[in-house]
């Protein structure tokens, strides 16, 4: 395209015509209506503001966000951060926040492996296994999320009590009050070893991405595994035994009520877990399947034809360009993940929407708390697609 | 992005200036007099619970039954005269206040504490207190527990969105208890969550449990603690600011109440009319005075109400009674009985 002659008088600016006040002007009729439609949708929101703002007052109904700030009193049965009654509103949302999103993005991981193997399975040449992922999607898209959710809450509870706890391993225990597993004291070292190993993922990629770079210019193939090996394994562990190498053991044991000691997996995460991917990943399956199914087979044929195996076929070939089709469906089901896990509420996960809903109702800030619901859902919401809108840009198919 | 150019961005602030000043505030003002509502739509509109036995629950046919209803139906009875002239709207924990601030509902009788920011940061009154509830625990027989001081470590079933989950760890922390709470939003699955087990304790209002524990199979297997951790004053809710009605709504209680002192009932009220010579009874009942005319309604309102649901002694036999709880000795006996349902005179 670049390489046609260009006349050169199209690459001046179009000549000037003063504005005429006049309703045959073009440009006057277009900004009269714009003035029009926006007048229009700004009164409407002015006029609810205020109508809200004044029918409180009359009312009397307190308003603001001075609650965030009092003591909560509520209690959290899982939290990530350290978390008692006797902290805010503020720190209790923010676990909520943190619960929302410690579902959403195990399940966006979770639910993109087994709906991409689902998805691949759907093609297998095998009858049974093509026949089974697509009997498995079929029945599963076909459901409402929130019986499966009920359905799972429901067999977890089937479970012994703790006294009959199934124990197949020591330290592990299964019962309804969810599955217990041994864990460590966690240390500053630990921490100290996890930042390293984040940071080695980081180092990892960017080292990848050079050693690609490289072999394009060259065409020789450098291994990464060593770099990985060396940032991802050593360096954490020299962090950790640098501070010492603490290791203290932390075995659950029944004692009273309950289990005491490890980590502990709860029936309401694992259930709402469980039904948000085992749902989204039938969606997801159908994805894979349409991306891949839209690669033409003269691709798979041509890329045969130069010889390359069947893995480099896949990888350098089919997979790129079905992204192109995957990815922007796909940043709907990962909304939809997000945004489905608020049905938590039912099954007594306590999200952001089941603590933002308990503040509501002892504050008596309705309005409040629903607007802070929505501004983290917007939130998360937005971060998803922004993060998938420049993935899909950047995979987009690029005209030379 | 849509390509705004300067013009069209200098078009739209002169549109957003428009918008805020050429328009006067079309703000509603809150309906004051809620009985001339009631009256002109001809029916009470009355917030109740979405079902909870003994309180307010439909029957096999469809009919709202319970204590809560009665209420409802004494108030309906107080107006017109007449207590079927009521249309229920079942309201959740969350959406009680709201319905009855949005003006959706004319008066709340759904099992609501009074407390003091509910009072003041609502836009509430609470006019009347028809039951004197606390909170308390349930466990399982099999479980062993005895006391309330016996549950350090357990975990323990609530309900979100209540006074329960604040008195829950207000308890837990005076005590010096450790517990794991589980908290699910609808009633049904919070129960079904404790009798799977998933918890150790469920804990709500002592009228709440009663009211579980009689919807149980086997209600023997559960056992209601002795420990009550809180103060639960149930009452109606009205808004605030329509003192007449809150009077209306206030004194049908006490009326309740006062025919129940009196020995006056459903049964008997037309022949205490007839015949009773008592000058409070003449008075409560409309034939002397006229305090129902001071209240804005017929003279004779409190008749009408007896004569719907009977006093309260035979509303509270007729629907709590049946999920057990007990009244005697209880803070809702009549104060010549030791309790502390006490209505001021009818004068």
């Amino acid at each position: 395209m670049s390489q046609t002659t260009i006349d050169p008088r199209s690459l001046r600016p179009p000549p000037k015509r003063p504005i005429r006040l006049s309703w045959s002007d073009e440009r006057v009729r277009g900004i009269f209506w714009q003035v029009v439609v926006v007048g229009i949708v700004g009164s409407i929101i002015w006029w609810l503001y205020s109508n809200t703002v004044h029918n409180l007052e009359v009312r009397r109904i307190a308003t603001g966000f001075g609650f965030l700030n009092r003591e909560a009193g509520l209690p959290i049965a899982e939290s990530l951060i350290e978390y008692s009654p006797t902290n805010s509103y503020l720190r209790a949302l923010l676990v909520g926040l943190l619960n929302t999103l410690k579902v959403a993005v195990v399940g966006i991981i979770l639910a993109t492996i087994l709906g991409t193997i689902i998805g691949v399975a759907r093609l297998s040449r095998n009858w049974v296994i093509a026949k089974l992922s697509a009997v498995y999607v079929e029945v599963i898209r076909d459901l409402p999320l929130l019986l499966q959710l009920l359905f799972w809450y429901a067999l977890l509870q089937g479970l012994p009590g703790p006294r009959q706890a199934l124990h197949p391993a020591e330290g592990v225990f299964l019962s309804n009050r969810g599955l217990k597993l041994p864990w460590i004291e966690w240390q500053g070292a630990h921490s100290l070893a996890l930042l390293l190993f984040v940071a080695g993922l980081v180092a990892t990629w960017l080292y990848r991405r050079q050693a690609l770079a490289k072999q394009i210019a060259d065409g020789n193939p450098r291994p990464v595994w060593h770099v990985a090996l060396l940032t991802l394994v050593a360096l954490p562990l020299a962090g950790w035994y640098a501070l010492g190498a603490p290791f203290t053991p932390d075995i659950p044991a029944l004692r009273g009520f309950n289990f005491q000691g490890g980590l502990t997996l709860s029936p309401e995460y694992f259930a709402l877990l469980a039904g948000l991917v085992l749902y989204t990943a039938g969606f997801i399956a159908e994805i894979v399947r349409a991306g891949i199914q839209a690669v033409p087979k003269g691709q798979w044929e041509a890329a045969q034809a130069l010889g390359l195996r069947p893995g480099t076929v896949l990888k350098q070939i089919v997979l790129p360009q079905a992204l192109r089709v995957i990815v922007p469906p796909m940043t709907s089901q990962y909304l939809n993940i997000t945004k489905n896990s608020s049905l938590a509420v039912a099954i007594g996960y306590q999200d952001i929407v089941s603590i933002a809903n308990t503040t509501l109702n002892q504050t008596g800030q309705a309005i409040e708390g629903i607007a802070i619901i929505m501004l983290v859902y917007l939130s998360i919401s937005l971060s998803i697609s922004f993060f998938m809108n420049w993935y899909n840009a950047r995979i987009a198919l690029v005209e030379r | 992005m849509l390509g705004f150019g300067p013009m069209v961005r200098r078009a739209l602030g002169a549109a957003l200036l428009l918008a805020t000043t050429a328009l006067p505030a079309a703000a509603q003002q809150a309906p004051v007099d809620t009985l001339a509502a009631i009256r002109a739509r001809g029916t009470l509109v009355c917030g109740v619970n979405t079902g909870l036995a003994g309180f307010a629950q439909p029957d096999s046919q469809g009919v709202w039954r319970g204590f809560d209803i009665d209420y409802c139906r004494s108030v309906a009875a107080a107006i017109f005269g007449d207590a079927s002239k009521v249309r229920y709207v079942p309201t959740t924990a969350q959406s009680r206040f709201t319905a009855l601030q949005s003006g959706e509902v004319d008066v709340l009788f759904r099992n609501t504490t009074w407390t003091l920011s509910r009072d003041t940061s609502l836009g509430l009154d609470f006019p009347a207190v028809n039951f004197y509830d606390g909170q308390g625990f349930m466990v399982k027989k099999s479980l062993g527990v005895t006391s309330a001081t016996q549950l350090n470590g357990a975990t323990i079933c609530v309900q979100p969105g209540t006074t329960t989950e604040q008195n829950l760890t207000d308890w837990a922390r005076a005590s010096n208890i450790r517990f794991t709470p589980v908290v699910i939003e609808r009633l049904e699955e919070v129960v079904a969550a404790y009798v799977a087990g998933r918890c150790d304790a469920y804990t709500t209002d002592a009228s709440g449990l009663a009211a579980t524990r009689s919807a149980q199979p086997t209600p023997a297997d559960h056992v209601i603690l002795p420990e009550v951790i809180s103060k639960e004053p149930l009452g109606p809710a009205v808004r605030q600011g329509d003192a007449r009605f809150a009077d209306i709504v206030r004194w049908s209680h006490f009326a309740l109440l006062v025919a129940e002192e009196m020995g006056i009932t459903a049964a008997n009220a037309d022949a205490a009319l007839a015949s009773d010579a008592r000058p409070e009874a003449q008075r409560l009942l409309g034939k002397s005075g006229d305090l129902g005319k001071m209240l804005g309604l017929d003279n004779a309102f409190a008749l009408h109400i007896i004569k719907a649901v009977g006093n309260y002694g035979e509303v509270f036999a007729r629907h709590l009674a049946p999920i057990g709880l007990q009244r005697a000795r209880s803070p809702n006996a009549l104060y010549l009985h030791g309790g502390l349902q006490y209505a001021p005179p009818f004068r």
